[in-house]
């Protein structure tokens, strides 16, 4: 089991580079280093990015780096347990396809919008979850790898979805159910009130609650933790149908945002930009600490990093290269005990 | 078993269960395949067990077959490969675009592309220790990138002049090339796993990793190795798809990484390590494909409908039971199945 993690000791090589940074760097906590790696791309991106710096662009680009930092929190909590969830961009999917067939159906009460929108919200996002509670459940009764029990609905849940859907693009117009894609109260999107939200709460139920201090224990030790009479179990349970319920969330927000649900491509590569926003902002893959403010800021710098190539003309295939060296970077950089 | 007054009927029927769980954990998996076997021939008779059905089935496995040997290394160090399916998409451009110059050329090139992105993928792992998963996930996206970029947003056709289409579609004798590519390797692979020093490291890291290091083993240089043969079958892999299927495209093998982790844990290499078999993981692999060739057959019978979508459904299930039977053995009879 630890073998997979095989992240132990901080080797004679992680230290070599640790000691080329400057030492303001080298002393600076992860989160701090990505706050100030923000700071560094958005300057660059005032000065050399044309209409950087207008309400518009920062809109656009609040709205798609919404869906990252909502499903990084959920992936934050199920790292800072120790585990891993590989199954989110396919629970959006799956949440994705189940909301036009509530909303489209127009069967008994599901003609009256007032039914079926609100149905339309919360059906999809609980079957989301259900499919987190059975990740945590192959994950602490089965005692099934992360990786790998979460890996099943990584392509399996994909497959549900396509199912669903028969492998076809649903299009679909409902002014009601896209309010939470395109609403924008007080000129604020929707998506970027929700993620507002939910930071605040997952940073508060981190810091100042009990559960948040088991996840971190659960995490850290999990024998020592289970000893102190922690329910390990029932609090891995607990983060995986919370990252089920995120994604599920997501995965609405991704639909009415594009007024059309695509099996193949609602929540595509999603799982590595929530994990990459997490290890970015300061989270340890390896559990025991974690940061939710640190995955907002992890998920807008793997965000602006994509905007900035894309906006240079810079072809789609080398910025996945480029995020890909950057995830690994920033997982190179982040040692213990920093 | 923890007290001292254990009754010796119960110690007893504990043993069995030891014996029939490693018995199943062993054998489990070629009883499967011969109760699959029979249930295919019992069922759909004359078409199924015809040489055209077995050998299509058999040349349609053989990209299966070569990315799971290489995760059954991978897996027995204790580590995993995600960016298989991504290679094999990369090679198979790699190959359509090389195909012009010949087989050799195109099937080396890939293969050493494969080999480059291992290496790539085992020295991070290996040196600056990050988690085998975290490298392989961003090393998919990389490839499924870099592929993208080299096959211009689009399918690359093969050169059909060149021969290059031989690799694929070619027979010696009744057998297809790819298939006698595919058993060539596993006879290597075998030979290398039991009888050379570097399958001996393979094993014991996956054992205990710690230990293996502090008994002086090459740690890092064995996990290095492990990677680069994966990556480097998932490139021949993605040159005999390319063969087979005409076209190189970026958007092949998506999911082959889950087929041939299934593949592996079904053949009853442990998941944490330290134990395996090539042979079992090939067992695994027909098992698979067998089941699909079955469904299919079904499909034709036209009793049931079942869309193509659930096949990947199908194997997202099998890669459960597998590993929930797996668990559930291993924790059955420890003391019996540690051998």
């Amino acid at each position: 089991m630890a073998n997979l993690g095989r992240a132990g000791t901080a080797s004679a090589s992680t230290s070599a580079l640790r000691l080329a940074l400057p030492s303001w760097l080298r002393d600076a906590s992860q989160t701090q280093r990505a706050l100030s790696a923000l700071v560094v791309l958005s300057l660059y991106n005032a000065i050399f990015t044309n209409n950087f710096l207008t309400l518009a662009t920062l809109r656009v680009n609040l709205t798609q780096v919404a869906t990252i930092v909502i499903v990084g929190v959920g992936m934050t909590l199920v790292i800072a347990t120790g585990g891993i969830d590989l199954s989110v961009g396919a629970l959006m999917a799956i949440a994705g396809m189940v909301a036009p067939k509530i909303f489209m159906s127009e069967r008994g009460p599901l003609d009256s919008p007032w039914v079926a929108v609100p149905l339309a919200i919360v059906v999809p996002i609980l079957v989301a979850g259900a499919f987190g509670v059975f990740n945590g459940t192959l994950v602490t009764w089965f005692r099934i790898q992360p990786i790998i029990a979460t890996l099943v609905l990584f392509l399996g849940g994909r497959g549900i979805a396509k199912a669903l859907s028969d492998g076809k693009l649903v299009e679909f117009r409902n002014p009601n159910f896209d309010y939470i894609g395109t609403g924008r109260p007080l000129g604020i999107p929707v998506q970027v009130i929700l993620m507002a939200i939910i930071v605040a709460l997952a940073a508060w139920v981190m810091r100042g609650t009990t559960f948040g201090r088991y996840v971190l224990a659960t995490g850290g030790n999990e024998p020592a933790a289970r000893l102190a009479g922690v329910p390990v179990d029932r609090v891995k349970i607990a983060v995986y149908a919370i990252s089920g319920l995120l994604a599920g969330l997501a995965g609405l927000i991704v639909i009415s945002l594009n007024t059309s649900a695509d099996p193949y491509r609602v929540g595509e590569g999603m799982e590595l930009d929530a994990i990459a926003a997490a290890a970015v902002g300061g989270t340890v893959l390896t559990g025991g600490r974690a940061t939710v403010v640190g995955t907002l800021i992890g998920a807008s710098i793997i965000h602006q990093i994509r905007y900035t190539l894309i906006s240079h003309g810079v072809a789609d295939g080398t910025t996945r290269i480029v995020v890909a060296a950057t995830i690994i970077l920033a997982v190179l950089l982040q040692w213990r005990g920093d | 078993m923890a007290t001292g007054t254990t009754d010796i009927r119960g110690e007893r029927q504990s043993e069995r269960w030891a014996f029939v769980g490693s018995l199943l954990q062993q054998q489990g998996v070629l009883i499967a395949l011969l109760i699959v076997l029979a249930f295919g021939l019992l069922r759909y008779g004359e078409n199924f067990r015809s040489s055209f059905n077995i050998w299509e089935m058999l040349r349609n496995n053989s990209y299966y077959g070569l990315i799971a040997l290489g995760m059954t290394f991978v897996i027995m160090t204790g580590g995993i490969d995600l960016s298989v399916g991504a290679v094999v998409a990369l090679t198979s451009v790699t190959a359509a675009r090389l195909s012009p110059h010949g087989v050799l050329v195109a099937t080396l090139g890939a293969i050493a592309l494969g080999l480059g992105i291992g290496l790539i993928n085992g020295g991070l792992i290996a040196r600056f220790k990050i988690q085998p998963f975290i490298v392989t996930l961003a090393m998919l996206l990389a490839c499924r990138g870099g592929a993208l970029n080299l096959a211009h947003n689009a399918n690359v056709s093969v050169d059909f002049a060149s021969g290059f289409i031989d690799l694929g579609q070619k027979n010696l004798g009744r057998i297809p090339v790819p298939v006698v590519i595919t058993v060539v390797a596993y006879l290597l692979a075998s030979i290398v796993l039991n009888l050379t020093r570097f399958g001996r490291h393979t094993l014991a890291i996956g054992g205990n990793d710690e230990a293996s290091r502090l008994a002086g083993l090459p740690v890092a240089r064995t996990i290095v190795s492990v990677y680069a043969l994966s990556g480097a079958l998932a490139g021949l892999s993605g040159a005999i798809l390319a063969a087979l299927a005409f076209t190189g495209s970026p958007n092949y093998g998506i999911g082959w990484e889950l087929t041939a982790i299934a593949a592996v844990v079904v053949g009853g290499t442990l998941l944490t390590g330290g134990r395996g078999s090539v042979w079992t993981t090939l067992v695994g692999v027909l098992l698979l494909g067998l089941i699909f060739n079955e469904l299919n057959f079904e499909r034709g019978k036209g009793i049931f409908e079942l869309t193509q979508y659930w096949e990947e459904v199908i194997r997202g299930a099998f890669l459960l039971i597998v590993v929930i039977v797996q668990s559930r053995l291993t924790r059955r009879g420890p003391a019996a199945l540690r051998t």
